[in-house]
């Protein structure tokens, strides 16, 4: 009797299993969580003695339009503006969202509506092969094609906002076409059925009714390819001119966040104020990608009614 | 089974090579020189990093990148060896120069480079103050054909640019433009975009893709450099902090030394110390070496 007793109350060898599964997945979540914390503390400690160590105004910072952090001017206050940057970072992805956009939905269209088979033997693959070729190579063809074009067109030096959203546009292209691909293909089977069973043509069926109810799902797309340009550095930085001047027009040299970060970082020594300025560039960085995501989730939640 | 066997083998060849690491670290009481710094010099201390290696085994010599300011702030810090830098230690801010120790290792010559539109043979001193701080702003007005200046910088910072602002433009800061952070791409882009004006190391001029002017006249050349005829040269640091180590200086010893002055040296595109008839201190006065 005590051994079956024994037997039954013993924990069992799936029970055990279980719990190691359980502390592995635990202690790998634990691990990803400390990360994120510890990055978010460090970015935010340094990014912040700007203000609090060095004295500089938020206000002046984020509106301020001449960036030079060594020098100071007249009233002994460094010139730390970081507006050109934030504006340049903002237009470079906002224009590259905007012409990847009707790409985007026009190629994902034609791969699940359209020409399926076609689409899923050529186009799926040349799309996913855009994403593995190395950022330096797209500033590269940037550098020697992109920008004279832009110099024969609108003149100038061809070094601008207008290049690097270029660039950014063939970049964050790949993403936001699969990630529409995937929300069209989820648009359930019957919807199609019944949209020609009404009598809809098939560019009816197409415009009413399936980007329609893909369009929380062609959103949370276009805002991750945002997030992934405003993140983008090395090949905007060959493209963009690295001016840190407030851009008067599409082609004049600007600056983003990130071109004159990486730029930057390597010359400059911990702990000073031009170092500290750097990192308040990176918490700027951070802080929008953070909001990129929160957007991301609300599109989402919202797509889900 | 066949997975379980598999794991098994994942598991004991990872164990292995831990293990073996370890026991390697611990046996060889190997010396590990680590450098970090200016990528100007990088190629040098690399190159003479990997002879010494082989001259004398059980050393080995770890070069990283990642810039001047990198390179004095790890040196200073004390997580580094050597610290490369482009410039004296006194030239950037937050570095106490009093705590590091300076060893000149090579020379390095910069020349002003333009792109070939522009139709410029020579350039003053004046001449080229004005084009960076953009009292000029056409090919024109300096001789050249109608074409407007675009100018392009290197990053706020960098060795070179400061070295270019010190004895290229006497001091003066350069105006607004654009930026570019390494030598290659400023090169590509005064190739590529008429009117253009950059600067560049020796090693990087390019008499096929752009027109390296001479400066008052004085050709840009590490003979006129060694001479003293031409004025835009830095030389190349290695900081350590405090006196090095002994392993550390025989390291430097050899950096200085004939063997490496004379093949490696000249091979990457720097002048060599021992030949310079100038020698120049923090402050920027030249006298002649005895």
């Amino acid at each position: 009797m005590d051994e079956i007793r024994e037997a039954l109350t013993k924990t069992s060898a799936a029970t055990k299993k279980d719990r190691f599964g359980r502390i592995l997945s635990m202690s790998a979540l634990a691990l990803i969580i400390f990360v994120v914390i510890s990055i978010f503390w460090f970015v935010a400690s340094k990014g912040l003695a700007t203000f609090f160590t060095n004295k500089v105004n938020f206000w002046d910072f984020l509106t301020g339009s001449k960036w030079a952090p060594g020098q100071l001017d007249k009233a002994g206050h460094p010139y730390v503006g970081a507006a050109p940057m934030i504006v340049g970072s903002f237009l470079v992805t906002l224009i590259s969202a905007l012409i990847a956009t009707p790409f985007a939905i026009g190629t994902a269209v034609f791969m699940t509506e359209i020409s399926p088979k076609r689409g899923a033997k050529i186009l799926q693959p040349v799309t996913e092969l855009l994403v593995g070729i190395p950022s330096v190579v797209y500033g590269f063809i940037g550098l020697t094609v992109v920008v004279p074009v832009m110099r024969q067109l609108f003149g100038g030096s061809g070094f601008g906002i207008l290049a690097g959203s270029f660039v950014l546009f063939v970049m964050i292209l790949p993403t936001v076409t699969s990630m529409t691909v995937d929300t069209l293909r989820a648009v359930p089977k019957h919807y199609r059925e019944s949209a020609l069973a009404l009598g809809a043509t098939r560019w009816q069926m197409i415009y009413k009714v399936i980007l329609r109810s893909a369009t929380p799902g062609i959103l949370t797309a276009i805002v991750f390819g945002m997030a992934r340009a405003f993140g983008e550095a090395l090949a905007v930085q060959m493209v963009v001119g690295n001016a840190a001047l407030m851009p008067h027009n599409l082609t004049s040299p600007a600056a983003t966040l990130t071109s004159v970060l990486t730029q930057g970082i390597g010359n400059t020594v911990m702990g000073s104020l031009e170092n500290n300025a750097l990192w308040s560039l990176a918490l700027i960085l951070l802080l929008m990608s953070l909001v990129f995501n929160l957007v991301i989730r609300a599109i989402g939640k919202k797509g889900a009614m | 089974m066949k997975q379980k066997w598999l794991w098994g083998t994942v598991a004991v060849a990872a164990v292995a090579a831990i293990t073996y690491a370890y026991l390697n670290h611990d046996g060889q009481k190997s010396v590990n020189i680590n450098a970090v710094g200016s990528t100007a010099l990088q190629p040098m201390i690399e190159a003479a990093g990997e002879e010494y290696q082989r001259e004398t085994p059980g050393v080995f010599v770890n070069v990283q990148g990642g810039g001047s300011g990198t390179g004095l702030a790890q040196v200073q810090s004390g997580a580094v060896d050597l610290g490369n830098a482009d410039m004296f230690a006194e030239e950037k801010a937050g570095i106490k120069a009093k705590q590091l120790v300076d060893h000149w290792v090579a020379v390095v010559g910069i020349s002003p480079i333009v792109n070939k539109q522009a139709g410029i043979k020579n350039l003053t001193s004046q001449q080229l103050n004005a084009i960076f701080t953009k009292q000029v702003t056409n090919w024109q007005q300096v001789g050249g054909k109608n074409l407007p200046i675009v100018l392009v910088n290197r990053v706020a910072g960098s060795g070179t640019r400061a070295t270019f602002e010190r004895y290229g433009l006497n001091g003066s800061t350069s105006a607004d433009g654009q930026e570019q952070d390494s030598s290659g791409t400023a090169r590509s882009i005064v190739a590529s975009t008429p009117g253009a004006i950059s600067y560049v190391a020796f090693s990087y001029l390019d008499d096929d893709v752009v027109t390296v002017p001479t400066l008052n006249d004085v050709k840009p050349l590490n003979a006129n450099v060694i001479s003293g005829a031409y004025p835009i040269w830095s030389y190349e640091h290695v900081y350590t902090k405090g006196k090095p180590s002994a392993d550390v200086q025989k390291f430097l010893d050899y950096l200085q030394s004939n063997k490496i002055q004379k093949t490696v040296v000249p091979r990457l595109g720097y002048i060599s110390i021992h030949d310079m008839q100038v020698q120049r201190n923090v402050a920027g006065q030249i006298s002649k070496v005895k």
